[in-house]
């Protein structure tokens, strides 16, 4: 139990004699926690958009002013010409044109209907998406008027929306937790896998492995420094920007959280520890944790929502840590979510820590 | 004190026994030597004793422990220190000691006798990063630190290998110093010249053990007359002598020419035949075997 403690001592004059590795664990999370929810916002702004009409009639007018009046839409160019419009779409100067045929008003006012067309420039999906969905909306609003105006009805079934859990769909509350889980992911896994295994590199396991040290001992060592560390990464990250620059207030039990990221860094880990048992050098454990962090971060659910992935994926995603932490800590900080509504993923992670430990002590134990 | 016998061992993917029926006993209080050229299987036999490294087959035990079963006891009595540099280079000379020393459960004020000679000459310097000191202050260091829990049994693999000769003989003297103490010490080396500092000296090749031996013993074995000889041009000198068929052996030692005959051949012959190819100012002059002689010759016979 002594040595333990003198390893863990050990570890630490480490980390903090390595000006290399102490921005890498300290400042450079936070740096990323800062930067990543500014720039990775879905709420698409700007979106350019060309229209092709060859005659302004004042119901055109009122159309084209209705769309601009939004604020989604940069109004990139008006033409008569429809190869214009396709020309800007291959330009990439717009990404949507709206074509109004000349007869519009005309058709509306004789037959009581009119056709436009939306013209999508596709290459880069969410925005096409997105703004295929705002101006379709602005048209059926501008439909709805027409209807009352022209046949004096009322609209029957009024439409409502109100945002649960992030009332004004604020990105950086949805983001800011997600991203907190991959870094302190990435920091348990990382810098645990290099570690073990530049004592490997360096020879100086062979020294402490002729000392009475037993494996145990060595292993939490090596470990409970970097359990620690989450923790002090995870407070940073959850306290100064989560909750002092972003201003997200948890509506459930911090402690609960807590509870849950103490368990979710045993995982990880020991999925760290299991990569240095199968890797001599650092750039191959580098390389290997590289793989599964990439693996981890994008099928989490960080960015792209898991039940819009395909099937096979989504399987992939259940034996993914990282998805269950960032759902937890979505449900608890958003949702205010207590231990009942966790206690399935708590279970979950709880079976990955076992997992990742056991497969690691295992393949460590092989080693004299 | 160690006892080996029918040690072998086959490295994973590998055809050849890396250690091929290896018998060894050293006694207690020994310095022992063991002898060989790179790959000879050194470190191997090394590993096997500090319990790093499993045999494939055989039975090895050191301080009548078994190297298998006995794996914590032995390291709470042995000393090892790698060939490598294997010390922390981003701790200080004081933080490696004190480091090593809590894991054997003791302290430096403790076992201070025993490295006091060696830790002397590093004091001025514990402050430092153990990566920032030069090679031999590293070496003594290592010692220092495979030493602090007061060893029966010290393990050192090529300790002197990459260090320069002042500090090689220091070295020696240190390890001649503990032997005093009633040390038992295991040492292997490349240089050939150093067999004469340890009590026996077991050469070892291609993972065989060649023979055990004193070191007087294993000159006084010399079977054959040997010479030595010099002319003025020393490399086409040693090809002459070479294409004249009447050695059984010839190596360059420094400025000099070793040689042995083929039976039958004198030096006369050897003279006349060197005249004829046209050499001047050849001195030769019969000699007692040195050591590295010996451990050539018994090369030779494998």
């Amino acid at each position: 139990m002594r040595n333990i403690l003198y390893i863990i001592e050990k570890e630490f004059k480490h980390i903090l004699r390595n000006r290399s590795i102490l921005p890498a664990i300290f400042v450079a999370p936070m740096i990323q926690l800062i930067i990543m929810p500014l720039a990775a916002d879905y709420e698409i702004k700007n979106i350019n958009l060309a229209i092709v009409s060859g005659h302004y009639s004042s119901e055109t007018q009122h159309l084209i002013q209705k769309i601009t009046c939004s604020g989604f839409f940069k109004l990139v160019k008006e033409t008569s010409s429809f190869e214009e419009g396709k020309e800007l779409i291959e330009k990439d100067q717009a990404d949507l044109v709206l074509q109004i045929p000349n007869d519009l008003e005309e058709n509306l006012v004789k037959e009581k209907k009119g056709k436009v067309l939306i013209f999508v420039n596709a290459i880069n999906g969410t925005k096409a998406n997105i703004g295929a969905t705002y101006l379709s909306s602005i048209l059926k609003t501008y439909n709805l008027e027409f209807i009352q105006k022209e046949f004096g009805l009322t609209n029957p079934v009024d439409l409502r929306y109100s945002n649960w859990y992030n009332k004004f769909m604020n990105y950086p509350f949805f983001i800011v937790p997600g991203v907190l889980v991959t870094l302190v992911t990435m920091i348990g896994a990382y810098m645990c896998a290099l570690n073990i295994v530049k004592e490997k590199e360096l020879g100086t396991i062979e020294q402490i492995n002729v000392t009475p040290i037993k494996k145990h001992e060595f292993i939490l060592g090596k470990l409970i420094p970097f359990w620690i560390i989450g923790f002090f990464v995870f407070s940073v990250g959850f306290f100064f920007i989560g909750m002092g620059i972003y201003g997200i207030r948890p509506l459930g039990s911090i402690l609960l959280l807590y509870l849950f990221l103490a368990v979710f860094l045993v995982a990880v880990l020991g999925l760290g520890l299991l990569i240095s048992t199968y890797s001599q050098t650092q750039q191959q454990a580098m390389s290997v944790a590289f793989f599964f962090m990439m693996i981890f971060m994008l099928m989490s659910g960080l960015f792209t929502p898991i039940e819009s992935m395909p099937n096979w994926a989504i399987t992939m995603a259940k034996f993914n840590p990282v998805t269950y932490f960032i759902e937890v800590m979505r449900m608890v900080v958003l949702k205010g979510s207590g231990f009942a509504d966790i206690s399935g993923h708590l279970l979950k992670m709880l079976g990955f820590a076992i997992f990742f430990n056991s497969w690691a002590v295992w393949n460590y134990r092989k080693t004299v | 004190m160690v006892e080996v016998q029918n040690l072998h061992i086959r490295y994973k993917e590998q055809k050849d026994f890396a250690l091929h029926d290896i018998n060894l006993n050293v006694e207690k209080g020994e310095l022992f030597g063991l002898i060989g050229p790179d790959g000879a299987g050194k470190t191997s036999l090394f590993r096997i004793l500090a319990t790093l490294l499993l045999p494939t087959s055989g039975r090895a035990s050191v301080m009548g422990l078994d190297v298998v079963k006995d794996i914590y006891a032995i390291r709470r009595k042995l000393g090892y220190m790698p060939g490598r540099f294997s010390l922390y280079q981003d701790l200080s000379v004081e933080e490696n000691l004190n480091f090593f020393a809590t894991l054997f459960e003791t302290t430096v004020e403790e076992n201070y006798d025993l490295v006091k000679d060696i830790y002397i000459q590093l004091e001025p310097f514990k402050k430092r990063k153990a990566g920032q000191l030069s090679g031999g202050m590293k070496q003594k260091l290592a010692l220092c630190c495979a030493l602090i829990h007061k060893p029966e049994l010290l393990l050192l693999d090529e300790p002197t290998t990459g260090v320069d000769t002042v500090s090689r003989k220091e070295f020696w003297d240190m390890l001649g110093k503990l032997k005093k103490t009633g040390l038992t010490i295991l040492v292997s080396t490349p240089y050939m010249d150093e067999a004469s500092r340890c009590d026996r000296v077991a050469l070892i090749q291609n993972g065989k053990i060649l023979s055990v031996d004193t070191p007087k013993g294993i000159i006084d074995s010399f079977p054959y007359p040997l010479f030595q000889i010099k002319s003025k041009e020393m490399a086409k000198l040693h090809k002459d002598m070479i294409e004249s068929k009447l050695l059984h052996s010839a190596h360059i030692f420094g400025e000099w020419n070793h040689l042995v005959f083929n039976d039958g051949n004198t030096m006369e012959q050897l003279i006349d035949y060197l005249s004829l190819k046209g050499h001047t100012n050849i001195v030769w002059k019969e000699i007692a075997a040195g050591i590295e002689d010996c451990f050539i010759e018994r090369m030779r016979d494998l």
